[in-house]
């Protein structure tokens, strides 16, 4: 599914990713681990193709395409989803034209109708009732004054709806309290799939505590360090990051 | 250049598409402006000598004044004695007398403008008053609104058919000296719309007036004249269009609203002027002057409007809030792209105790175009309690566009309660890539965002008209967005 080799990625002229290899394969969950600053949310962003972010070596697979040559909005409606670290306010849109434009611009991409807005509304509540969230929430203005659990709930809601084949997690555990992390983790848990792969990046091992990954990867200083399966979050949990960053030197 | 900003340059740019020509033959004054023209305004339109006498006092009253420089506007010096100030389709000479009698031509016109006039046709639920050039060419469901006992006529049917009215109200609300231009339409305007509502009547219909400048070199110098009387309620629409024209042609309207107790006026404005080319080439100067008097207790005027047209806007849509718990509120969309000017808000004066107001301005800049809210909230000694909510928010698209905010606030009674906020943005990348990361298009999503910004507008304005709205805000943005 995706296939990263060598990326080395710059922002403003300053490297932060040195030399990336990831191979993640459908199906499966895949979690970036790290300390602050060794990358893992420029990852994301540069899989999701935020300007910004320069390439300056490697390449980047997916589906057999190469990724990197594609908009945003490109990437999206061939699969590619980021859960958003900070989701972003957007006042006076409501959440629900949000989604059902966004739903509606991928199923065009794939040649498929438009739903119009009594089919959009079944399969929004069909979802929210899956999700066990209050259709309170998308009558909102999009993410605006929305809690930091309804941000991220919010996420997992699109998430549900794109039906994307590689989701990629910013730090979706950041900032939750335990009943807004298990609400995350269910969504995530409920929509892992044959066909589907997550790239879960996170700081803490908490959040793996529910979404159980295949392989764990370390990175540090814009490199991958250490891949290990689960029992390398849970070491890193108790041991913190210094340990692998004295070996690794 | 950042992607949110190349996406909004190109919506910016796209056509003007009500910019054609109508070919009519035309009955018109030479350009020029002097007692004769006044004279032969009045005795086209059969007017009575008191009327005549009216506009000769404000045409000797505006030789002596001079045109307002304050407004955050640069145009060349207006040659007043090179506008033609009378032109009428030569079909209408004596005035249709029912809609089947109408120029195909025009109601060809209107037809390809989205107002259609035949009845059978019209937009379901609107009235429509359709002004070409100088004069009034069709106004639809007449009949049916006089039934409900609701008057709706063009302005000079008015002077012919309910004179007491006319005379009592006409510049009632916008005195002939107020202004420099109101001078000059009080001596010249031509015609315009009539609207009363009897007391306790609730207008079955939304009441639409469709402005059109054709004929090249014309100024359209109309008035609207509502009146509604206790207890009654009325929703009225304008919109204006004009041809692309290299020469900037002039637009001096004045629109003055009496509202008595209970009443209530619901004011809406689609502006769509023809603005100019990319260059600043050609446009209408759009000098307007609209007033509403809350004269009764209770009694409420709203204006909304979206102003995406002209290539200068001038224009302050006020309430005088003279009755005793009487309300007024101000929603505006403005938008300036490419080379066009706006320098537009409200006065809200608060005279009557506990009177209310609300301003809602949402300020659009794209392009090198120049966007100024000016509003003046006055609160008079008599008026106990009043309460004032002014919000202004510019939204800047690109780097060369520019957005001003210029409140003044006048307090003369300590009970008086105020709330202004303000902000300034930009559509920021974040969200630019944010909605493009769920697949949405660029270009949608900077829509998207814009209608999200205007929402607390496009909410007050009638539905068929919001999603109009929508939509010209979306074509008058062309090329803006990149």
């Amino acid at each position: 599914m995706l296939h990263v080799k060598n990326l080395h990625t710059s922002v403003e002229g300053k490297p932060i990713l040195q030399g990336i290899d990831l191979k993640v394969s459908a199906g499966e969950v895949h979690a970036i681990m790290g300390p602050n600053g060794s990358g893992k949310s420029t990852l994301a962003h540069v899989l999701a193709g935020r300007e910004g972010y320069d390439v300056t070596e490697g390449t980047v697979t997916y589906k057999g395409e190469d990724l990197l040559s594609l908009a945003p909005e490109e990437r999206a409606r061939e699969g590619v989803f980021l859960a958003f670290q900070y989701p972003v306010e957007v006042p006076g849109v409501s959440n629900k034209l949000f989604l059902k434009t966004a739903v509606n611009a991928i199923r065009k991409h794939r040649g498929e109708e438009p739903l119009d807005a009594y089919e959009f509304l079944t399969k929004l509540r069909s979802i929210l009732a899956d999700l066990d969230m209050e259709e309170k929430l998308v009558s909102r203005e999009l993410n605006t004054g929305f809690s930091g659990g309804e941000k991220k709930r919010n996420e997992i809601l699109q998430m549900a709806l794109l039906e994307p084949s590689l989701a990629v997690m910013d730090e979706t555990d950041s900032g939750l309290d335990i009943d807004a992390l298990r609400a995350v983790a269910d969504g995530v848990n409920k929509m892992r799939a044959h066909d589907r792969a997550f790239v879960v990046v996170t700081h803490y091992q908490r959040l793996l505590e529910y979404v159980v990954p295949d392989v764990v990867h370390v990175l540090m200083e814009g490199r991958i360090v250490r891949s290990g399966g689960h029992e390398l979050a849970i070491e890193l949990e108790e041991r913190g990051y210094d340990w692998l960053r004295e070996e690794s030197n | 250049m950042s992607s949110s900003t190349e996406t909004i340059q190109k919506i910016a740019d796209q056509a003007y598409s009500a910019g054609f020509v109508t070919d009519i033959e035309s009955e018109q004054l030479p350009p020029g402006l002097n007692e004769d023209t006044v004279r032969f305004i009045s005795a086209k339109k059969k007017e009575p000598e008191w009327l005549l006498k009216w506009r000769l006092d404000a045409y000797g009253k505006w030789l002596e004044m001079t045109e307002p420089t304050w407004a955050h506007v640069r145009y060349p010096a207006i040659d007043y004695q090179d506008i033609i100030y009378f032109s009428a389709p030569k079909s209408n000479a004596d005035g249709p007398k029912s809609l089947d009698e109408v120029d195909p031509e025009l109601l060809a016109t209107y037809e390809k403008l989205g107002i259609p006039l035949h009845e059978r046709a019209a937009l379901a639920g609107v009235a429509v008053d359709a002004v070409f050039d100088s004069v009034s060419v069709a106004t639809t469901f007449k009949e049916r609104l006089s039934d409900a006992g609701v008057i709706f006529c063009s302005f000079s049917e008015a002077v012919t058919d309910h004179p007491e009215l006319v005379k009592k109200y006409l510049g009632s609300v916008v005195p002939v000296t107020d202004n420099y231009f109101a001078a000059l339409n009080s001596a010249v305007f031509s015609d315009g719309s009539f609207v009363y509502i009897p007391k306790g009547v609730r207008c079955p219909m939304e009441l639409s007036t469709y402005f059109r400048i054709n004929a090249a070199k014309t100024g359209q110098f109309e008035r609207t004249l509502i009146i509604a009387e206790e207890g009654s309620h009325v929703s009225y629409l304008e919109g204006c269009t004009a041809p692309m024209r290299d020469e900037n042609q002039l637009h001096a309207a004045i629109v003055e609203l009496v509202a008595f107790d209970n009443a209530e006026i619901k004011y809406s404005t689609v502006q769509n002027w023809y603005p100019g080319d990319a260059e600043g080439k050609g446009g209408i100067y759009n000098f307007v002057t609209k007033r509403g008097k809350c004269a009764g207790h209770h009694s409420k005027i709203s204006w909304t409007q979206v102003e995406t047209g002209s290539a200068i806007t001038w224009k302050y849509p006020s309430c005088i809030l003279l009755g005793d718990h009487s309300v007024g509120e101000f929603y505006s969309v403005a938008l300036s792209n490419n080379m066009q000017q706006a320098d537009t808000g409200t006065k809200m004066i608060h005279i009557g105790k506990n009177t209310r107001s609300t301003i809602i301005s949402k300020g659009i800049a794209a392009g090198k175009g120049i966007q100024t809210y000016r509003g003046l909230v006055k609160v008079m000694k008599s008026a106990e309690g009043a309460r004032n909510y002014t919000q202004c928010d510019s939204l800047l698209l690109g780097d060369e566009c520019r957005a001003d905010t210029v409140p003044y606030v006048e307090i003369r009674n300590n009970t008086a309660q105020l709330e202004h906020e303000a902000s300034t943005s930009k559509i920021s990348d974040d969200q630019l890539f944010y909605l493009t990361q769920r697949g949405i298009d660029p270009e949608d999503a900077v829509h998207l965002i814009i209608n999200g910004f205007c929402k607390a507008v496009f909410k007050e304005l009638p539905m068929e008209f919001a999603v109009e709205a929508q939509k010209l805000l979306e074509v008058s943005l062309e090329g803006a967005v990149g």
